[in-house]
């Protein structure tokens, strides 16, 4: 434990209590979930909110005037003033949600790239997106004649500044959407300065924070980027719910992408006029018990709060990181700097499914594939890697169980 | 944890099953991992979900029945030693022989066993035998069949399958 951690009383063993699901057994093994980068374990409390709507007050939101509606609404609404708290918005009406964060970069292709993007403009991509932050603005790319820029990384996995702006120079790219955390390679991009070259340049800055949300504080008003995206059930909340920041102005300038119930202000057959942001891009009854948790969630990690989140995680990734370079064979894929705690790697003569199923036959859960990352696959020389990731709720002990399995996995392909 | 020392080999004891040495073997040293010089049909097989991928090429003898067949593939150890035993035992087989033999194949990989298999394709289904483990493993059945859905393309003369 050090010192950030024990100033904030953090303690990774009653954290533990607040997951129920950590008590599992798998295949008569004490559980070590390493996988939640994929989708993070959910704590009493965001079952509990969800629950207890359920059973207390649920109803559709927005429509009703009857006590359950209006209950129901407030509570729905009460997740926007939660997530406007976690982002530091300016105003809650700037936070839009959304089916996650694969909905929330969709939203931006639509709306953004088609309405206010022009043909001969470009968007900005990195070499480590997700594919969510590809095929949306290849779609637009094919539609509109909108090109897609991608700026390269270096082989220890981060983004090449010089060429990030030389990639910016002709004033072309009318957007840059970029991860702020690698889902592969655990690299936090250089926030503050990508917002610096690409304002400088005439671009707005869309970050994909689906990883980087769930780590560190994240301020948008400080790091003065103009969208923000992240997907609730990494968070420790609930799927089916992603949020979409934005500046007003911004908002406001763009038309709706869906339409449909709740986002419009009067329908005629021969026209609609638009509800106001954020509800001009909520068609359709929404994510409600989903907001719920969601809420849930984001009260729960603001107090533990990030000081502590970051510190404990900062050392379980230094520790992931010098106990798996010690084992013969085995490859960290990524060696940032700045770096948040997810940790890929490769194995020697074992092929990352093979390894997967290894480690979950000892009741360890880790995720192997091309991690919904295929073109950054390629630029590694890689077709897959295993991967391991860490929460609120790992423990160094999980690690030294992951390294001790790993060194018999070896021994089981040699 | 267990705090003794358990080699590689004992604490997967119970995987044995998955990873039998035949398995591990041909994994590992694939006899008939090569693209055909000359091949009469051939077709890609692709699993999007993993990444894994594979190519088949077969030769037909006079008789219509299949000569030799050869494979490229990237994926794991299931799915390289499939393709392998595959090339293997598909030799000898007419097209009909060898979708009867993809289908008892299949069940063998999805249940563990194929009680109404044809008897004439019981020599070939001992051989795959090996492979039959995957059934406890759902996520890993796809990476055993992968490679017959490429071959059934080919003999089909379709250029791409997808595991189902
Ligand atoms: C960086 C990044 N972007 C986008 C996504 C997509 O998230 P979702 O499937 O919740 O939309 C993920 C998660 O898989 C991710 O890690």
């Amino acid at each position: 434990m050090n010192d950030v951690m024990a100033a904030t009383g953090f303690d990774v063993a009653r954290i533990r209590e607040d997951f129920p699901i950590l008590r599992q057994t798998v295949r008569g093994k004490k559980l070590v979930f390493l996988d939640s980068a994929a989708s993070a374990q959910k704590p009493r409390p965001v079952i509990d909110a969800m629950v207890q709507a359920m059973e207390t007050q649920y109803a559709n939101v927005h429509r009703g005037l009857h006590w359950m509606s209006e209950r129901t609404t407030e509570a729905y609404e009460a997740a926007r003033d939660a997530v406007a708290g976690l982002l530091n918005a300016r105003e809650r009406a700037e936070i839009v949600f959304t089916g996650s964060v694969t909905g929330s970069l969709n939203l931006m292709a639509h709306s953004y790239g088609r309405g206010v993007l022009k043909p001969g403009q470009a968007v900005l991509i990195s070499a480590m997106e997700h594919h969510s932050n590809i095929v949306p603005w290849q779609m637009l790319r094919d539609e509109r004649g909108i090109e897609l820029r991608v700026c390269p990384i270096s082989d220890a996995g981060e983004l090449d500044m010089a060429a990030f702006e030389a990639l910016l120079a002709d004033g072309k790219v009318g957007l840059v959407s970029i991860t702020h955390m690698s889902n592969v390679l655990g690299t936090y991009t250089p926030a503050e300065r990508i917002v610096a070259l690409a304002h400088a340049h005439g671009a707005k800055v869309l970050f994909d924070g689906a990883q980087a949300v769930v780590h560190r504080k994240v301020d948008v008003q400080a790091l003065g980027c103009d969208f923000y995206a992240f997907t609730g059930h990494k968070l420790y909340g609930p799927t089916g719910i992603g949020v979409l920041w934005g500046r007003r102005e911004l908002l406001e300038a763009m038309p709706p992408f869906m339409g449909g119930g709740d986002m419009i202000s009067s329908v005629t057959y021969e026209r609609s006029t638009w509800a106001q942001v954020p509800h001009k891009f909520e068609a359709g009854t929404p994510p409600i018990l989903e907001g719920i948790g969601l809420r849930a969630a984001v009260d729960y990690v603001q107090a533990i709060g990030y000081p502590a989140i970051a510190a404990h995680e900062a050392a379980l990734t230094e520790h992931a990181l010098a106990r798996m370079s010690a084992i013969e064979g085995v490859h960290v894929i990524g060696r940032a700097q700045d770096r948040g705690g997810v940790v890929s790697f490769t194995l020697d003569r074992a092929h990352p499914h093979d390894v997967a199923t290894l480690l979950d036959r000892q009741g360890i859960a880790v995720r192997a594939g091309h991690h919904c990352a295929e073109p950054l696959m390629h630029r590694l020389g890689l077709e897959s890697t295993a991967r391991a990731s860490f929460g609120i709720y790992t423990t160094t002990e999980e690690i030294d169980v992951l390294a001790d399995t790993l060194t018999r996995v070896r021994e089981f392909f040699a | 944890m267990s705090g003794e020392h358990e080699s590689g080999g004992t604490m997967f004891d119970d995987l044995r099953d998955l990873y039998q040495e035949v398995i591990l073997d041909h994994g590992r040293r694939p006899r008939h991992m090569q693209r055909l010089a000359r091949f009469d049909a051939t077709a890609k097989g692709d699993n999007p979900m993993c990444g894994d991928r594979v190519q088949v090429w077969v030769a037909f003898a006079p008789d219509g029945t299949i000569e030799q067949a050869g494979f490229e593939a990237r994926g794991c150890a299931i799915s390289i030693a499939s393709a392998d035993l595959m090339a293997e035992t598909v030799v000898g087989h007419n097209k009909q022989d060898a979708r009867a033999l993809f289908a008892s194949f299949r069940e063998m990989a999805k249940t563990g066993a194929c009680p109404d298999c044809a008897p004439a394709l019981e020599p070939a289904l001992e051989r795959l035998k090996p492979l039959s483990g995957v059934h406890e493993y759902p996520s890993r059945v796809k990476c055993a069949t992968l490679p017959w859905h490429a071959l059934a393309a080919a003999l089909d003369d379709v250029k791409e399958a997808t595991s189902e």
